[in-house]
């Protein structure tokens, strides 16, 4: 390994930490892709996949994914919640990985509802 | 990088690894892979996390959710529960020594809520075995900045701005002593790490050097550039393997980022550090004796001046500074003096890290502002004494130090308050001692432990100690006079004045301590013979109080000597002749019946 330049450590810095932030707290956003045996049966970690590719490729540090059991909904699965913090969050149901990556871009990046795949505000509580 | 959602911090402090936790993380990850989570999930082996009590410990991020006492029983179950069905498994959570209620959060926990960390900034958050996951947390930072904008005598002049003190116990003034070895003009000068921490229920230096070695790298080399150093030379305790082997993989990644060797950061600097484990003599963490054991000579302390900054390692100008001094120094070159100095008290800057331990419910490591007051540690961090027993003293500085007794739980605690208080900070050993403690018997523990320990060079310290130690077993023997008592005090403050090294210095204190504090305890064993705390064996009997006997029969039971007598229906009877003072019938009894 060659010796490193300041330059170096500040992109090791941002490479690392984009990876590693989500131990220090401070999210904009957090979505919570629903993970009880319903869910999942419909697909559910194929939307777990596409939100974790999104925001690998687009560096993108400060969303907070998380799961939580079924929502009580069984028969409107796979179903996501996003919440853009201090604003309520939104259930959405019905998706599969398009719709999944079409919320992203716009509710969770632009911070627009997607009314189309929305189910209603409000979430459950998890930790 | 890969990007997981959820990463799980398994702490791989000493304590938690020997309870288990490296087993834990294996189990963690095949199960992870079994369920097909392995991309999602990340597994990440952390430093001490301090929480040693609860240990193994696992944080789970982002959310903060902190589990403890980990087997690798539960991982079927808490991994379908929580990383696949994303359901906190509740069982596994913290609950306090007060209240019922399940803490599902890190920070909610009382035990984490008082502390502020400097020192320990990346405790549990980092991978302490992947140098760029130090660099995400700022790491190294502090060097460059150094580096490519600062001048050696800025470097100086910010410490001492910070008014950070030295860790390891005396509380000398970092920037002052890095600025003496400065002065001189003698080439080459080292700079050497302090880690022989000896002291009984300390670990603090294990761990910062476990949990963030480069934290500790960065700051000598920065040590180095203030000084015009080119070599750093840790020494440290063969006992500590971990330690030793976090930090040879921390300075093969630094060089191999050329963060050690030859023009870092192309500054024309170079640095290098090597390791040197110690055989674990107390006396090798003074300064003077730790150098001659460095060039591989005796370890003994010599006669000061001329002081090390002069004339140390090999003869030349050398800057020792404790584990813990070097952690805080990047964070005070990254966020200036001032920032550091913001926190503690009048004479004490900054945060001070202790190793909480003994009779406290939340065993563990703790960082926490330099004032804050005894109660705040022993009751809201430690959350109090366990089992309904009382709080009798706090013993800190190790066997330099003192037993400070209930009437000084408000003292806040800082080097100029512990000092006045006939006591020291010492590296930071804290063992709270309950009302089952004999003082007298603690005081004759450190005195055995200064006793085993005395390089013998000088009379005060080998003879003098030894005295002490005499009468102090004739005390608990039940032989003591009361003459025995101003002895004592007239003898060890002989010894705190003619001895040679910091050892001799304060090798008293324990003793002298607990006569100012709990003298009763010693008329209680010379003049009554007896003992109130019930621990010197001499001077105990033990009777069933046949009002509070259930004739359970348990103690019978327990007891090795075939000593009780007990028949159903009849209380228990305790044949003095044949008992040993074992305590065994003690704990076995349910109901407190045995005196």
């Amino acid at each position: 390994m060659a010796k490193l330049t300041i330059e170096d450590l500040k992109r090791i810095k941002e490479e690392v930490r984009s990876t590693t932030v989500l131990r220090e707290g401070g999210f904009r956003a957090k979505i919570n892709i629903h993970m009880g045996t319903c869910g999942i049966a419909a697909g559910a970690r194929k939307l777990m996949s596409v939100v974790l590719k999104e925001i690998e490729e687009k560096k993108i540090n400060d969303v907070m994914v998380t799961t939580s059991g079924c929502a009580g909904l069984c028969s409107r699965e796979p179903m996501a919640t996003v919440e853009i913090l201090g604003n309520p969050p939104v259930k959405y149901c019905d998706l599969n990985e398009e719709r999944m990556k079409e919320i992203f871009a716009q509710h969770v990046l632009k911070g627009e509802i997607v009314e189309a795949y929305a189910l209603a505000r409000g979430s459950e509580t998890t930790y | 990088m890969k990007t997981y959602r959820t990463h799980l911090m398994v702490c791989a402090g000493t304590g938690c690894v020997s309870c288990g936790s490296l087993n834990l993380k294996d189990h963690l990850e095949s199960e992870l892979k079994n369920r097909g989570l392995s991309d999602e999930v990340k597994v990440v082996i952390t430093g001490c996390n301090g929480f040693c009590a609860e240990g193994p410990i696992m944080v789970v991020y982002p959310e903060g959710i902190f589990y403890k006492k980990l087997t690798p029983e539960d991982v079927p179950f808490l991994v379908e529960e929580h990383f696949l069905k994303g359901r906190p498994v509740e069982k596994f959570l913290y609950t306090g020594p007060a209240v019922k209620e399940k803490v599902p959060l890190l920070k909610d926990i009382p035990f984490f809520q008082h502390q502020v960390l400097r020192a320990l900034r990346n405790r549990g958050l980092i991978d302490a075995e992947n140098i760029d996951e130090y660099i995400a947390r700022d790491g190294y930072a502090a060097l460059s900045k150094v580096l490519s904008s600062m001048t050696p005598e800025e470097v100086i002049h910010e410490v001492k701005i910070s008014g950070l003190r030295g860790r390891g116990g005396a509380g000398f003034p970092t920037g002052l002593k890095w600025e003496e070895g400065r002065r001189y003009d003698a080439f080459p000068k080292y700079i050497i790490c302090n880690g022989d921490e000896g002291d009984p229920g300390a670990f603090m230096d294990r761990s910062v050097l476990e949990a963030d070695p480069h934290s500790v790298l960065e700051g000598m080399t920065i040590g180095g550039y203030a000084l015009d150093a080119h070599q750093g030379h840790i020494y440290v305790r063969a006992e500590y393997p971990l330690a030793i082997h976090r930090l040879n993989i921390a300075i093969e990644q630094a060089k191999n980022y050329g963060l050690l060797g030859k023009d870092i950061f192309g500054s024309g600097f170079d640095f290098d550090i090597s390791i040197y484990p110690g055989a674990g003599a107390f006396v090798c963490g003074e300064s003077t004796a730790l150098m001659y054991s460095l060039e591989g000579k005796r370890g003994m302390p010599r006669i000061k001046p001329p002081r090390s900054t002069e004339a140390g390692l090999w003869g030349q100008p050398t800057v020792l500074n404790n584990v813990e001094t070097f952690a805080n120094v990047p964070a005070i070159l990254l966020n200036g003096g001032e920032w550091f100095a913001s926190l503690g008290t009048g004479g004490s800057k900054g945060t001070k890290v202790f190793a909480l331990t003994g009779t406290v419910s939340n065993v563990g490591l703790i960082e926490v502002p330099m004032g804050t007051t005894l109660r705040t540690i022993v009751y809201d961090i430690g959350g109090g004494i366990p089992e309904k027993r009382e709080f009798k003293a706090v013993q800190i500085g190790g066997p330099s130090g003192a037993c400070l007794p209930t009437s000084l739980l408000d003292i806040e605690v800082d080097f100029d308050s512990l000092d006045e208080a006939g006591a020291m900070m010492g590296s930071g050993g804290l063992v709270v001692m309950n009302d089952s403690t004999c003082m007298v018997d603690t005081a004759r523990f450190f005195t055995d432990f200064s006793v085993d320990e005395s390089c013998g060079k000088c009379v005060p310290c080998r003879v003098g100690m030894k005295v002490m130690l005499n009468i102090l077993n004739r005390i608990v023997e039940g032989k003591g006079e009361m003459e025995d008592i101003e002895r004592l005090k007239r003898l060890g403050q002989h010894i705190k004045e003619t001895s040679h090294c910091g050892l001799g210095k304060t090798a008293p204190n324990p003793v002298l301590s607990t006569i100012r504090y709990f003298r009763n305890e010693y008329e209680a064993h010379i003049q009554d013979k007896q003992c109130p705390a019930l621990v010197c064996v001499d001077l105990i009997q033990f009777r069933v109080n046949p009002e509070k006997c259930k004739m359970c029969g348990l103690c019978k039971k327990a007891c090795p000597m075939e000593a009780i007598t007990w028949e159903k229906k009849t209380p228990a009877d305790i044949n003095i002749e044949k008992c040993i003072r074992c305590r065994s019938c003690i704990q076995a009894c349910k109901f407190g019946a045995i005196e």
